[in-house]
């Protein structure tokens, strides 16, 4: 299993154990208590977001009233703008980059393989703040201008990695025989990419260029240092207002983010393991 | 025509992704070194040299509490991350497979999700007239409102519930792994419940301990959001403090020192990490990434 890759098939029987039933059951509602810890919150903000109350955090009737309002807003509905634009272009950026690079690395030596593997690591586990204070560094220092351009191309680096990284899980767990087939069969490489490899790996695309909008749409730590005067993005509106306290119209933009960012990782997961079961299917039915 | 080579595509391939990662994260980390050795000489001025004085400064009282602070804060979010995660992936580990892919997913979904989101959940929730303190105070648990919004506290729990998700997946992949027949010859031979736990189970399990343990420490060092919006401004975590750097006291040389000075220590945490597990850390990294 995976946080970013796709979830693990590899079934393993299981084996028979002495059930110690007391330490089951506390187990079992451990288990249970941690999904209400990891759920609750989340339910909560998306409630309040409903809430016809004065006070933000004061629970009263539910109702609309503040979703019109925060929506009518016009720095807000720019603010979506900005967001959904620049987190499409970063995805856009970040699938071409990943998914090229997880096609070339299949041939590479080990050596290269290991340099590339370096980057992608480092672009993920590298923390984010770091990142962002080198990259205000770098466009200050050589002259780029901050904002929504910076904000895209910054924010494609991590996603690279990300879209990489999918890409490379799902060659690595594809069936080469197919493609190799489609050589015998005298296929010209770019027809072989066209008609064999690329529908076996889209699905892995579309989910790693979906995950980099999420990503891209939800980040704030990036966005903070490399954005300027008037490119604010939504979580950056979201994360300045909330130092000035808890507000009706942040509880929506956070639930209307959710919304987004639910619906993307929810196809995005879907798409890989529809994949993965078709992978599974053709690989019985090849033999 | 059969061999491999035949199917791959161009190698060439990995070049735009390279020269991308050269342009935008080696130069741009080449110029953190750069700025770590300038000196601000004066209101948006720098002198570059090799200036020693932005790293004698981290030794000041003032910004080693900073640090203390700071690790010993990630060090408790990811022993709490470790506590909740140890006995769910244990849980996780022993269901049937059907489940396991939905209850896996489950999981997923929030890690996916915003951290900004998922911190202000907890802002909301904690606040002293919020829903979790009235709920409390219903219960006669707490006399009056809750008090825990702009702690450390509050930095902590958001902490563990940020990071929790990506203690859980290597937990979970290394007690799946594990060889159950172990467990059982241990109890066969009637060793007790805690000491298989202690002697059997928990060193099987080790690398998924201590994979957890550096996913969630390290972002956790650096994390800016969650003291930003929990701690009230008042916490003086590095991320905030660092932050400031660059967004109100305008010091870009000693921000670019304070953050090399983490990743220094970062980097040096990560060298033990794979010295100790060897060919299994590129194993447990990529299966928990």
């Amino acid at each position: 299993m995976s946080a970013i890759g796709a979830t693990d098939a590899a079934a393993r029987p299981d084996v028979p154990r002495r059930s110690d039933t007391l330490t089951d059951r506390i187990l079992a509602t451990w288990g249970a208590l941690v999904y209400v810890f990891l759920y609750a919150p989340i339910v909560i903000v998306v409630l309040y977001a409903f809430n016809e109350s004065r006070d933000v955090q004061v629970w009263d009737h539910l109702g609309l009233s503040y979703w019109s309002q925060t929506w009518r807003d016009p720095t807000i509905r720019s603010a979506l703008v900005l967001s959904l634009w620049t987190a499409a272009a970063n995805a856009v950026i970040a699938t071409i980059l990943g998914t090229a690079a997880a096609l070339g690395l299949r041939n590479v030596g080990r050596r290269t393989r290991l340099g590339f593997d370096a980057f992608m690591y480092t672009a993920l586990i590298v923390p984010e703040i770091v990142i962002a204070i080198a990259s205000l560094l770098f466009f200050t220092t050589v002259g780029l201008p901050l904002g929504p351009i910076a904000i895209v191309l910054t924010h494609a680096v991590f996603n690279t990695s990300v879209v990489a990284l999918i890409c490379r899980t799902r060659l690595a767990g594809m069936d080469r025989t197919l493609e190799e087939a489609g050589a015998d069969l005298g296929a010209a490489r770019g027809e072989r990419f066209r008609r064999v490899t690329l529908p076996l790996l889209s699905p892995a695309v579309l989910a790693g260029g979906l995950l980099a909008f999420t990503f891209s749409f939800d980040d704030v730590v990036l966005s903070t240092f490399v954005s300027a005067p008037g490119s604010t993005t939504l979580p950056l509106r979201v994360f300045s207002e909330l130092r000035f306290g808890l507000s009706p119209k942040a509880n929506v933009v956070a639930t209307s983010m959710l919304g987004v960012t639910l619906t993307a990782i929810l196809v995005a997961q879907h798409l890989l393991r529809r994949a993965e079961r078709r992978a599974a299917s053709t690989g019985v039915a090849g033999g | 025509m059969r061999d491999g080579h035949a199917v791959a595509e161009p190698r060439a391939l990995i070049v735009p992704a390279w020269g991308y990662y050269g342009a935008f994260l080696l130069v741009p980390l080449g110029f953190i070194v750069v700025y770590a050795f300038a000196r601000t000489t004066g209101f948006f001025e720098v002198t570059f040299g090799l200036s020693g004085a932005n790293f004698q400064r981290l030794w000041d009282p003032i910004y080693l509490k900073v640090y203390r602070a700071t690790f010993s804060m990630a060090l408790a979010g990811t022993l709490g991350c470790l506590a909740i995660g140890y006995p769910f992936a244990y849980w996780l580990g022993s269901r049937s497979h059907r489940r396991k892919t939905l209850l896996l997913l489950l999981i997923v979904v929030p890690f996916w999700t915003s951290i900004l989101i998922r911190t202000y959940a907890w802002a909301l929730l904690l606040a002293g007239d919020g829903p979790l303190s009235s709920l409390l105070q219903r219960l006669h648990l707490i006399g009056s409102e809750l008090a825990l919004l702009n702690t450390s506290k509050a930095v902590w729990i958001g902490l563990v519930y940020d990071y929790l998700p990506l203690m859980l997946f290597p937990l979970y992949v290394s007690i799946e792994r594990m060889d159950r027949s172990l467990v059982e010859a241990a109890r066969d031979l009637g060793l007790g419940k805690w000491r298989t736990f202690s002697r059997v189970t928990l060193p099987l399990t080790l690398p998924g301990v201590l994979t957890g343990g550096l996913l969630t420490f390290v972002p956790m060092t650096g994390e800016y959001v969650v003291p930003s919006i929990l701690g009230g401004g008042k916490s003086a975590l590095f991320g905030p403090i660092v932050g400031s750097q660059f967004l109100n006291a305008i010091d870009y040389p000693f921000g670019a020192a304070m953050a090399l000075s983490l990743v220094a220590v970062l980097l040096v945490m990560i060298v033990v990490y794979v010295r100790v597990l060897g060919r299994r850390a590129e194993a447990n990294l990529g299966a928990a990434l």
